[in-house]
């Protein structure tokens, strides 16, 4: 039991430890790299797996009692991001094996990327403030030597723009985390959970909730604070781009709806309210943003910020239905963007450009591709049978059900603009003439290097093909994951023990 | 003592912010360092300060006899030093390179990358 909680961490350090030892032995580190990735999304599943039989779980690291020591826990909403942040180490490192050059492969891509995957695993398993900070921080800084590596001039001043708001956003969470534990005197979630329900003036943890979401706001690109995000994730490789793409937004989103439905939930009426309004703004700017662009990854880019606003919209409701929408809009949005991601790098492969008037006609060259697209395009706009769709319907009808027909409106809206832009890529990238230009760019991808950027691409459309069809267990999952956020009772019990 | 140390978190506050918003690379990492050693000492205030208090306990007994310094925020603030210290290291490090492939004196001519 004990060790299903520290191996999603454990795994990719040990991974990343050994890549290092490796150094400039790309063979050998990208053996390593697969089969790490691959024993990481084994431990996820048999986290998710144990934790969906027996409910929360904690452990106190050193068997320090909480509140006292670093407490990890997880409840189905931790264990469902461990796994998707697994799945998409998975996916993502495979076809890396593909897209990664010689050079950022001997310089330590790998240990990077598997630093940055151990991060994320732990700010998803953490019962600790503190300790959530720290893993920030390791996530943070992978993810700057993975956005500088290969220091090309765009990547380097992407890279400016997205350390620094990253750092301001850092210190806006410290600051917090500070004036919280003068006030609180603990920093364990679930401790903190049962003080401020009981003991804290209302004024000062209203102040504290805002500090909190501007933090968390930058870290998730969410309105006005996103403007980082359009700046920097076109810069890199594509499969760095795929993978914070996937990844880095959702667990400030992750850190959002934790922090507001486990700590501050006592002022819902104003927190949640402002929540709301901010998920609407991010939507409609990030799609008429993304309208505007006429870059492959540009445009994918501005379409995470506009879906970071739906997944936020369900915290920003607060009720379950709408919980279990942000829920499995996450699962939903992680799997498509980041598959959206690895299809315009292949694109790219192919023709020689992100630039969508240097594409074309990618429908008759690589009809693979132009399905694998279809499936993933199609679900981010929300086009029924896929998984967009369902994730869309639960959070407009959770909208519907207590009156938020503005809300509702805007998201409807939002989704058909959505459906223009993908429309416009696949207008200029796959159907038309290839470009004459794209003949002489076109490279021919070796056998085994297809199998490797492919293999992904379709285990992703396959996943996503199947929550759209068999959306009911996903569905429940995501229920009594939101069920579990909204009776914190439960959580504090399984940190605590009881202990008063 | 402690309206002090808050007057002096005030000010490297900002001083910070202040820095934070002018165009030069350089000033951007100091204001970066000043709001950091803000944030540590806001910590150290915020958590109460104890002086000449350590918190041992006297042998034989099961708690503390009157009421000593909180080791805990110092355990906070010496991670948070040594995280902002590597992560400042890096951001040196990625500022100078750029300097070297833009030659850019201002965040003003870095907008490539923007839309």
């Amino acid at each position: 039991m004990k060790l299903l909680l520290i191996l999603p961490i454990l795994i990719p350090l040990a991974t990343a430890a050994v890549c290092l030892l490796f150094w400039r032995q790309r063979a050998v580190q990208r053996l390593i790299s697969t089969l790490g990735s691959a024993a990481h999304l084994a431990a996820a599943l048999v986290l998710l797996w144990t934790v969906r039989q027996d409910g929360i779980f904690a452990t106190q690291l050193g068997n320090w009692p909480a509140p006292f020591g670093i407490t990890l826990v997880a409840d189905l909403f931790s264990a469902i991001m461990t796994v998707l942040g697994a799945l998409m180490g998975f996916a993502v490192g495979v076809y890396s094996l593909g897209s990664m050059d010689r050079d950022r492969e001997s310089f330590g891509y790998y240990s990077f990327f598997h630093f940055l995957l151990m991060g994320v695993s732990g700010v998803f398993l953490t019962g600790d403030l503190f300790n959530l900070y720290v893993w920030f921080e390791v996530m943070l800084m992978a993810s700057f030597v993975l956005l500088a590596l290969g220091g090309e001039k765009p990547q380097l001043e992407g890279a400016i723009k997205y350390v620094a708001l990253n750092l301001i956003s850092s210190a806006l969470f410290l600051t917090a985390l500070g004036i919280l534990y003068g006030m609180a005197g603990t920093l364990n979630m679930a401790d903190l959970s049962r003080q401020i329900s009981t003991e804290i003036h209302t004024g000062v943890v209203s102040t504290l909730a805002m500090l909190f979401l501007v933090a968390f706001g930058i870290k998730s690109a969410l309105f006005p604070l996103f403007f980082w995000l359009p700046a920097s994730y076109h810069t890199p490789p594509v499969s760095v781009s795929a993978i914070f793409a996937g990844l880095l937004t959702k667990v400030g989103v992750y850190t959002l709806i934790r922090v507001f439905s486990l700590l501050f939930r006592q002022d819902v009426a104003y927190t949640h309210t402002l929540i709301l309004v901010i998920a609407g703004l991010t939507m409609v700017t990030g799609v008429l943003g993304a309208m505007a662009q006429n870059e492959f990854r540009r445009i994918l880019s501005f379409h995470i910020i506009s879906q970071v606003g739906y997944m936020v919209m369900g915290l920003g409701l607060f009720t379950p239905l709408a919980l279990a929408g942000s829920i499995f809009y996450i699962m939903h949005h992680i799997i498509v963007k980041t598959n959206l991601f690895l299809v315009s790098g292949v694109a790219r492969r192919l023709q020689g450009s992100y630039q969508l008037d240097q594409l074309g006609g990618l429908s008759q060259s690589a009809p693979g591709l132009t399905i694998l697209f279809m499936i993933s395009a199609f679900s981010l706009a929300g086009m029924p049978p896929l998984s967009g769709f369902w994730a869309k319907l639960i959070l407009v009808k959770a909208s519907l059900d207590i009156t938020g027909y503005l809300i509702a409106a805007t998201a409807l809206g939002v989704g058909l603009l959505t459906l223009f832009s993908m429309v416009k890529i696949w207008a200029a990238a796959f159907w038309g003439e290839p470009p004459p230009a794209a003949e002489a760019a076109r490279a021919k991808l070796t056998p085994t290097k297809k199998l490797a950027l492919y293999l992904p691409m379709i285990m992703l459309g396959l996943l996503t093909v199947t929550i759209g069809l068999m959306s009911q267990p996903f569905f429940e999952l995501a229920t009594s994951a939101a069920g579990q956020l909204l009776n914190p009772a439960d959580y504090i019990q399984a940190v605590l023990k009881g202990i008063k | 003592m402690e309206v002090l140390t808050a007057i002096v978190v005030g000010g490297l506050f900002g001083a910070g912010i202040y820095l934070l918003l002018s165009r030069s690379p350089a000033r951007l990492i100091i204001g970066l360092v000043l709001l950091s050693n803000a944030i540590n000492l806001l910590i150290f205030v915020a958590a109460g300060l104890v002086r000449g208090k350590p918190p041992l306990i006297p042998t034989g007994a099961l708690r503390a006899v009157e009421a000593t310094a909180d080791p805990l925020p110092q355990a906070l603030i010496l991670t948070a030093i040594v995280i902002s210290f590597g992560v400042l290291a890096f951001a040196l490090v990625l500022f100078s390179r750029t300097f070297k492939s833009t030659a850019a004196t201002s965040l003003d001519e870095m907008k490539t990358t923007d839309t």
